[in-house]
């Protein structure tokens, strides 16, 4: 079984992140894999283990942005593979989606395409159906287990607002996975020292065969959100109930309700 | 000169602060109010390879150098100092011992399963009656035929009830020239006829931690289990030390970041006269001492760790890590028990547990008197190391990760 799944380096959750001279920037905090992303190297690795086959973890940056296919490999993955172009600038989901389709298709014969859920930074979620809509494959979105894979078919369990969904498809796939799949593992030291030394190759877009894809999306303009005043104020009173009725009170008041 | 610290290293880093801090931090308090260590922690380090972490693969361990060591034991302490001690008995006191001064067949006997963390090690030096005055101590052994005979009781030891085998010294010359020439030290399987065990409540700090005395009577030691030689026992503990202090000096530094990052928050939200606290320079001076002694401590540490990389004798520098780290990880604690005014009196903040726990560090392998006293007779040139007959390995990545 050959699995790919696709990772993307974000700033790490802690970080503050700003709008400065019209540019994001979150200072010096550091780049880390996509939390989401960890639960599908997971889904991959288990999947992987379970029914044979290898995992190639792939990424769309920057030529040093390794630092998400570093971690994946620690886990367990068998190759990284960072997929870098100077004409991929300033991509959108659409533009991303061409070119991670063309990457999946240049590893060949993959069963399974593996994405987290959504990305921290982005928070679009729409990728992984973008790329199975390209690569003419069932998109199988927010996948919180998997109850049967053979060579052929898969059978899932999709966490949708509404409950559970179980859904059955053949092969190829494309599965974005929930945090409700199971922790991601912690990289092994085996898999830390392999990662340290590890080369990873980069394909550009004459690799992958494709042209710059256009974006169709344009970001005008981006503005900090308007500083919010917060002030907190105590209610006291003689009684749990007198407390509570005069909070009832304020919070008509104010018409929060 | 290189700053920087490797992609191994910050992996190795980041995978020991996750482990800590979703594992145990959400737990931690609890079990220190039980006074029990939490049964997960030893099953987890030992199958994430924390217990192993720079002992060569072919002996067991993960490969990794002696700097990610100290990076695993800032990490751990950062989260609770009893995480940090199982790395300083099981592996720094014992395993590392047995690494530098151990046989092949020591090696491949008691050192694989060690580092494998499939066994407990522990490092049982003090007696009830001599701790620092440790060349004095009185347990004894007696051979008999291809064994000896040990007698005797060790007190305040980490691990005593946890462990399989502790590296343990003990008289067997009484009548050498001079009494710290009279030692030797064995790896004793504790689950020998005659040993028993027992933990010590009541402790100020590292509560959630086991620490206890080991009582041998008549208990037969091969010979074949004795490390270094008949009489090398007050050298080979001394290099025990070398290892131990060192993990005990990158510990404090965590423990140090922990109070300046507990009181960073607290005194960003906490408001008095109007305003964050943090807007006062009497508060900004604890905070600034913190900020700056988290650095020497780190600096100091990863200067011990750079030499012992490199294979160049470093008690001194071990020493002076271990004094400087210890002292300011208790003030560091100490003072964001301040800042936290009453909250940081009550153990629903963490606080005033690191204070507790910084305590024992100041006393524990080598009092800061001792290290006062090492580092004057180094300053004195009163005391210089001479060659030991086996040296700690220095760290080779190839010959580490060899299969
Ligand atoms: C939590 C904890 C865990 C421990 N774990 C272990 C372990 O795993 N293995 C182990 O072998 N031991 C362990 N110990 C014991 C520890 O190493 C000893 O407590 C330490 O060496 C000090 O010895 P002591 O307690 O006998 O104090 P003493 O040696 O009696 O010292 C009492 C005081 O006198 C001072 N002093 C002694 N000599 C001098 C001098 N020449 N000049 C100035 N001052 C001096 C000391 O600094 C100290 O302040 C542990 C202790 C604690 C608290
Ligand atoms: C065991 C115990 C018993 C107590 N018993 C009583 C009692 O019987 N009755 C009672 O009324 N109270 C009692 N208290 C409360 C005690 O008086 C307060 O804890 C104390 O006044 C500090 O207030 P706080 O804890 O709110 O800290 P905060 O006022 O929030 O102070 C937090 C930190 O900021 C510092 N700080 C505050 N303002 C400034 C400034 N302008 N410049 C520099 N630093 C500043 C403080 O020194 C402290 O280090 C008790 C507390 C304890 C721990």
């Amino acid at each position: 079984m050959k699995i790919v799944v696709c990772v993307k380096q974000v700033p790490d959750t802690a970080a503050q992140v700003v709008v400065e001279n019209g540019q994001v920037s979150w200072g010096d905090a550091p780049l880390v894999i996509n939390p989401w992303d960890e639960y599908a190297v997971e889904a991959a690795l288990q999947k992987a283990g379970d029914h044979g086959g290898s995992v190639t973890v792939i990424s769309m940056g920057k030529e040093n942005e390794t630092e998400a296919l570093k971690h994946a490999l620690a886990m367990g993955c068998n190759e990284a593979i960072l997929v870098s172009d100077p004409a991929l600038g300033s991509s959108d989901n659409v533009a991303a989606a061409r070119v991670l389709a063309a990457a999946i298709r240049n590893v060949g014969d993959v069963d399974l395409a593996f994405f987290g859920k959504q990305a921290v930074d982005s928070d679009t979620g729409t990728l992984p159906g973008m790329v199975a809509r390209i690569l003419g494959w069932p998109a199988l979105t927010l996948v919180s287990a998997i109850s049967v894979l053979s060579a052929e078919a898969i059978k899932v369990e999709r966490a949708i607002e509404e409950g559970r969904q179980v859904v059955e498809s053949k092969l190829p796939v494309v599965v974005s996975v929930t945090k409700d799949y199971g922790e991601p593992r912690y990289p092994s030291f085996m898999g830390i020292r392999k990662a340290a030394r590890a080369e990873i190759p980069i394909w550009d877009l004459g690799q992958l065969g494709i042209e710059a894809p256009a974006p169709v999306i344009s970001w005008p303009e981006m503005m900090n959100p308007p500083r919010r005043e917060v002030t907190t104020e105590i209610i006291a009173g003689d009684s749990p109930q007198d407390i509570a009725a005069k909070l009832a009170d304020k919070i008509m008041a104010e018409k929060v309700l | 000169m290189d700053f920087a610290l490797t992609d191994e290293h910050r992996m190795a880093q980041k995978m020991v602060r996750d482990f800590s801090q979703k594992e145990v931090a959400p737990v931690i308090k609890g079990y220190d109010r039980l006074q029990e260590m939490a049964p997960f922690v030893l099953p987890r380090m030992a199958e994430l390879g924390i217990l192993g972490i720079c002992i060569p693969v072919k002996y067991g361990g993960q490969g990794m150098d002696y700097l990610s060591l100290g990076l695993a034991c800032e990490e751990l302490e950062a989260v609770d100092t009893t995480l940090r001690v199982v790395m300083s008995v099981h592996t720094g006191l014992c395993s590392m011992t047995i690494l530098q001064w151990g046989t092949e067949e020591q090696k491949q006997k008691f050192l694989v399963p060690l580092a494998r963390g499939e066994k407990i090690g522990a490092g049982a030096f003090t007696e009830p009656g001599a701790g620092s005055d440790f060349g004095n101590i009185q347990a004894a052994g007696k051979r008999d035929g291809d064994a000896f005979i040990l007698n005797g009781e060790k007190m305040w030891i980490s691990l005593a009830t946890k462990a399989d085998y502790a590296v343990l010294t003990v008289r067997t010359i009484p009548d050498a020239g001079q009494p710290h020439q009279g030692l030797t030290s064995f790896i004793v399987d504790l689950k020998s006829p005659g040993v028993t065990v027992g933990d010590i409540h009541g402790k100020l700090g590292v509560r959630a931690g086991s620490t206890g005395w080991i009582n041998l009577r008549d208990v037969r030691v091969p010979a074949a289990n004795m490390i270094g030689d008949e009489g090398e026992g007050f050298k080979v503990t001394m290099s025990a030390f070398d290892s131990g202090r060192y993990t005990v000096a990158a510990g404090a530094a965590g423990l140090i970041r922990a109070a300046l990052e507990a009181s960073v928050a607290y005194a960003n939200e906490r408001r008095a006269f109007g305003k964050p606290i943090a807007e006062y320079q009497l508060i900004q001076a604890k905070i600034a001492r913190m900020a700056l002694e988290y650095d020497v401590a780190r600096l100091l540490y990863l200067k011990a760790g750079w030499l012992k990389n490199k294979g160049i004798r470093n008690t001194r520098e071990t020493s002076a890590a271990k004094w400087f780290a210890t002292e300011k990880s208790f003030e560091a604690a100490n003072e964001a028990i301040q800042i936290h005014g009453a909250y940081g009196f009550s153990d629903e903040y963490d606080v005033e547990r690191y204070m507790r726990n910084a305590r024992g560090a100041v006393i524990y392998e080598g009092s800061n008197e001792i290290q006062h006293l090492i580092q004057a007779s180094y300053a004195l040139g009163r005391r210089r190391d001479k060659p030991l007959r086996r040296e700690m390995p220095a760290y080779d990545p190839d010959e580490w990760q060899a299969e």
